[in-house]
């Protein structure tokens, strides 16, 4: 008996979605499976992890209403860099150090405060976020610069960048830019005013919204546009992307800019809400785990906005497993790693359609 | 059955393989006597590969038998073929360019080895035979011919009695090529027989002691190709049987449309032909075709004449007397010049987009109706497409499918109706019924007629001698990246075209020699 994969005439629409969801599914059980190995009730755990960050859904308690907030102010960066992210996959052009433009985009739109620290004015907000953009972009523009001139790989590159951009953080956290009041400990001065998004109630703010627009423009860009159909068509064929007159070097330049721009939006809103000030940790892997909800959202910006949803639980659930578990919240790496593991291995089947053979091994050669 | 001494090393009997409505192989018998060489000899899809995989143990038969020293055998795997000895060296080499010549080597050997052995082994093996290699050279840092060399040592390590070589001096140099030949001499004379699939048939003659010709699936002849011409031989690889139906049509004396002026366009791989000095003019109303074997110079000709690898100098191509040589391929487009590129999948269409979708691949820029300010119309492409359909007949299963879901010779279809509804002034085509069956073949050669009837200039570039003379007025001849002059199509003889391509190159460069 074997498993044969047999190539589909067409890719199959209906695994496009369902293939996350059957990931999802494995991930489950493979959790449940490593959480009664630590001699934990793989229900309850599974409970505490994934199902009680949403509890307000069915309690409509107040209290709970807070977790919900969370989970939309962890969403919104992975869905803004996922998003941007989604549309460089599906040229081809892969952006692994969506992390380090993210970095590089806090670095930048913080020096405004940084430097100013006494200039409040709704400009101040508006070209802090300008600087996010612009130092994502600057950021995504090494690999891309190497990537077209001398056929680097950006895998590589961007991903090394990533920790060019965290040395470059600490550096400043703890030496030129470290707050004189601030009794040596390694961070900025606190931003205040108008050095922050508004919020809406305190925790959520409107980082949210940039994520909803984001999702909502790429779609038009990519389904809609000539500039979108460049990016699908040399992604899925790059000798037809050639024949219709595209550049590949530019659909580089463009996706770099795109990913590394929204990443660093993403940057400079964590440290304008959430963290509120440089230090040496700004993002518990927001840019590694967009990668993630880039194909769990199936390369599409709105998949991205669900599936970023889906990958905040993870964060959630690993605080809270935390807390109420003790177990390590390395374990939301866990799972996020297992998720994707699934996810590319149930995405085969988009194309192939699996089959069990029984009883057909190669017609032996007769002896001579 | 079995006998002591068999007459045939190998017989493929009555061999058919089916591949859905394609007949790939259709009642195929081939034999091979031990110690012979043995050209096996057909156009592109003829189905030699087919026959050879099967013979390889990498496809299975739909029906017939194979025997192997009389007896009856099913290979049902490269492995089970390498155990009766049966050595196949592919066209593409299947090497790690990291790891040196005694690894790659090693890798394919069965079972336990000793590296320093093994070594010792493939140095002596590979002097003996006069094909020298260094064992622990990298084989990134060889040549294509040397690469050629431990796939051909790794197979006498296995001490074959049947060598199957795949165009193996596709990619030698003729000097490689002459060493190569003393090899399989030498092969030979030891007892171990060799299938030699070509399309080269001045070797054919030079080293094989006989010929199977194969055309569409069918085996057509077995001759003794030393007894054949190279004219002969061709004849009997694209049939015997031409009838030219060709009529002289009135020569339209109309202005050259598309011109090419000593194109030059250097190799930018090690597997690209160099085009040197090409020269020629299309008038209106004309079709001219350009035969040739496959390899010489096709692919590399309609990229220069498409835009996708863009000129020196303007002046090497003109698109109506506009030089367009340092254009891209949207801004010939513009002007009203159409291409159809050889690989329909993958090239001319995005084999995941549906087929309005491909409408826009090729016409965004020449199609006000596809685009505006950026976004797409979709409704535009979607007339655009049924159009298209409709006017050529094209079969598919759903309204809008996928360009893969297509058979060959509907996709065809699509890929050219979509350049035709342009009503281009200017149309290159290259091989446009490779793989498509009779009847699209015939829509397909009857549009490209109309067309230039309507004042447009047609280049077809073609492996289809059939073809040729079927829709040309004119004809020219590719070899090695070198085009031959222009002859009237019922000027010139199925020999003279036969000569031209089966190696007429040097007559031309020493006729050049003597003009210039």
């Amino acid at each position: 008996m074997r498993l044969l994969l047999e190539k589909r005439s067409e890719h199959s629409h209906t695994m496009v979605y369902l293939s996350p969801v059957i990931a999802i599914g494995l991930t489950l059980v493979t959790g449940a499976i490593i959480f009664a190995f630590d001699g934990l009730n793989p229900l309850e755990a599974l409970y505490v992890y994934f199902l009680e960050p949403l509890k307000y859904l069915w309690t409509f308690a107040p209290d709970d209403l807070w977790s919900l907030e969370q989970l939309a102010v962890k969403a919104a960066p992975l869905a803004l860099i996922g998003a941007g992210l989604s549309v460089s996959y599906l040229a081809n052009v892969w952006n692994i150090g969506a992390e380090g433009q993210l970095t590089a985009g806090a670095i930048f739109g913080s020096a405004i405060p940084v430097m100013f620290p006494e200039w409040q004015s709704p400009l101040t907000l508006v070209l802090m976020l300008v600087f996010g953009v612009l130092g994502g972009m600057a950021w995504a523009s090494i690999p891309a610069f190497l990537k077209n001139r001398f056929g680097a790989s950006e895998i590589l590159t961007s991903l090394m960048l990533v920790y060019v951009a965290g040395l470059l953080l600490d550096w400043l956290v703890r030496g030129p830019w470290r707050d004189p009041g601030g009794h040596n400990f390694p961070q900025t001065i606190a931003f205040s005013d108008w050095q922050l998004l508004p919020s809406f109630d305190g925790t959520l703010h409107i980082g949210t919204l940039f994520a909803v627009i984001a999702a909502a423009a790429l779609t038009v860009l990519m389904g809609r546009s000539l500039k979108g159909f460049e990016i699908r068509v040399l992604g899925a064929s790059p000798r037809a992307g050639r024949f219709a007159g595209f550049s590949r070097k530019g659909a580089v330049w463009f996706c770099f800019m795109l990913s590394g721009g929204l990443a660093g939006l993403a940057g400079i809103s964590e440290v304008m809400s959430t963290v509120g000030q440089l230090q040496p940790s700004i993002s518990p892997g927001y840019g590694f785990t967009a990668i993630i909800v880039a194909f769990l959202g199936r390369l599409n910006p709105i998949g991205a906005l669900v599936a970023a949803l889906a990958l905040a639980i993870s964060y959630l659930g690993g605080e809270a497993a935390q807390v109420s578990l003790q177990i390590s919240d390395k374990i939301a790496k866990v799972f996020q790693g297992i998720l994707l593991f699934y996810i590319l291995a149930c995405d085969s089947m988009i194309l192939y359609r699996p089959r069990l053979i029984f009883n057909r091994a190669p017609a032996a050669v007769p002896a001579e | 059955m079995v006998t002591e001494n068999p007459e045939y090393l190998l017989e493929a009997l009555h061999v058919v393989k089916v591949f859905g409505t394609l007949r790939a192989n259709d009642d195929v018998t081939l034999r091979v006597k031990p110690g012979e060489i043995h050209a096996f000899l057909g156009e592109n899809g003829a189905g030699k590969s087919t026959l050879v995989k099967m013979i390889y143990g990498a496809l299975q038969p739909t029906s017939g038998e194979f025997r192997w020293k009389g007896k009856s055998v099913n290979v049902g795997n490269p492995a089970a073929a390498r155990k009766l000895g049966i050595g196949m060296v592919f066209q593409h080499f299947s090497l790690f360019e990291a790891l040196t010549v005694a690894e790659n080597i090693a890798l394919a050997m069965p079972g336990d080895f000793d590296m320093a052995k093994l070594s010792e082994k493939i140095a002596r093996v590979s002097k003996e035979y006069g094909l020298p290699l260094e064992p622990t050279a990298i084989v990134a840092d060889l040549s294509v011919g040397e690469r050629q060399r431990i796939e051909i040592v790794r197979c006498l390590l296995q001490e074959p009695r049947l060598l199957i070589m795949d165009e193996p001096t596709a990619v030698l140099t003729p000097q490689e090529a002459d060493q190569l030949f003393v090899v399989l001499n030498r092969l030979s004379r030891e007892g171990c027989a060799v299938l030699y699939i070509s399309h080269r048939l001045e070797e054919v003659k030079r080293i094989c002691h006989n010929a199977t010709i194969l055309r569409h699936g069918k085996v057509v002849a077995n001759v003794d190709p030393t007894l054949e011409t190279a004219a002969s031989l061709a004849r009997l690889m694209v049939g015997a049987d031409i009838h030219v139906v060709h009529t002289v049509r009135e020569q339209s004396e109309g202005a050259a449309r598309l011109k090419l002026d000593n194109l030059n366009l250097p190799a930018d791989g090690p597997f690209v032909v160099e085009l040197k000095n090409i020269s020629l003019e299309v008038k209106a109303g004309e079709v001219i075709a350009i035969a040739g074997v496959a390899g010489n110079g096709q692919s590399e000709l309609f990229d220069a004449i498409s835009g996708e690898r863009p000129l020196a100098r303007d002046a090497m191509i003109s698109f109506d007397g506009r030089p367009s040589g340092r254009l891209g391929v949207n801004a010939r487009r513009n002007v009203g010049a159409a291409f159809v590129p050889e690989e329909r999948l993958g090239h001319g269409a995005v084999p995941g987009f549906k087929l309005s979708e491909n409408v826009v691949l090729t016409r965004h820029s020449s199609d006000r109706s596809l685009v505006k300010m950026g976004m797409l119309q979709s409704g535009g492409a979607t007339v655009v497409s049924e159009r298209v359909i409709k006017a050529f007949d094209v079969r598919k299963g759903k309204p809008d499918p996928e360009a893969r879901a297509l058979s060959g010779g509907n996709l065809q279809k699509f890929v050219i109706g979509r350049e035709l509804d342009r009503k281009p002034g200017i149309l290159v085509v290259n091989q446009p019924t490779w793989g498509v069956d009779a009847g699209a073949s015939a829509t397909i050669r009857q549009a490209i007629i109309d067309l230039s009837r309507d004042g447009s200039a047609v280049l077809v570039i073609s492996q289809d001698l059939d073809e040729i003379y079927e829709v040309a007025d004119r004809i020219a001849v590719i070899s090695r990246g070198q085009l031959s002059e222009t002859y009237r199509a019922n000027e010139i003889s199925l020999q003279q075209i036969g000569l031209l391509m089966a190696g007429a190159h040097e007559v031309k460069e020493a006729r050049h020699a003597a003009t210039a």
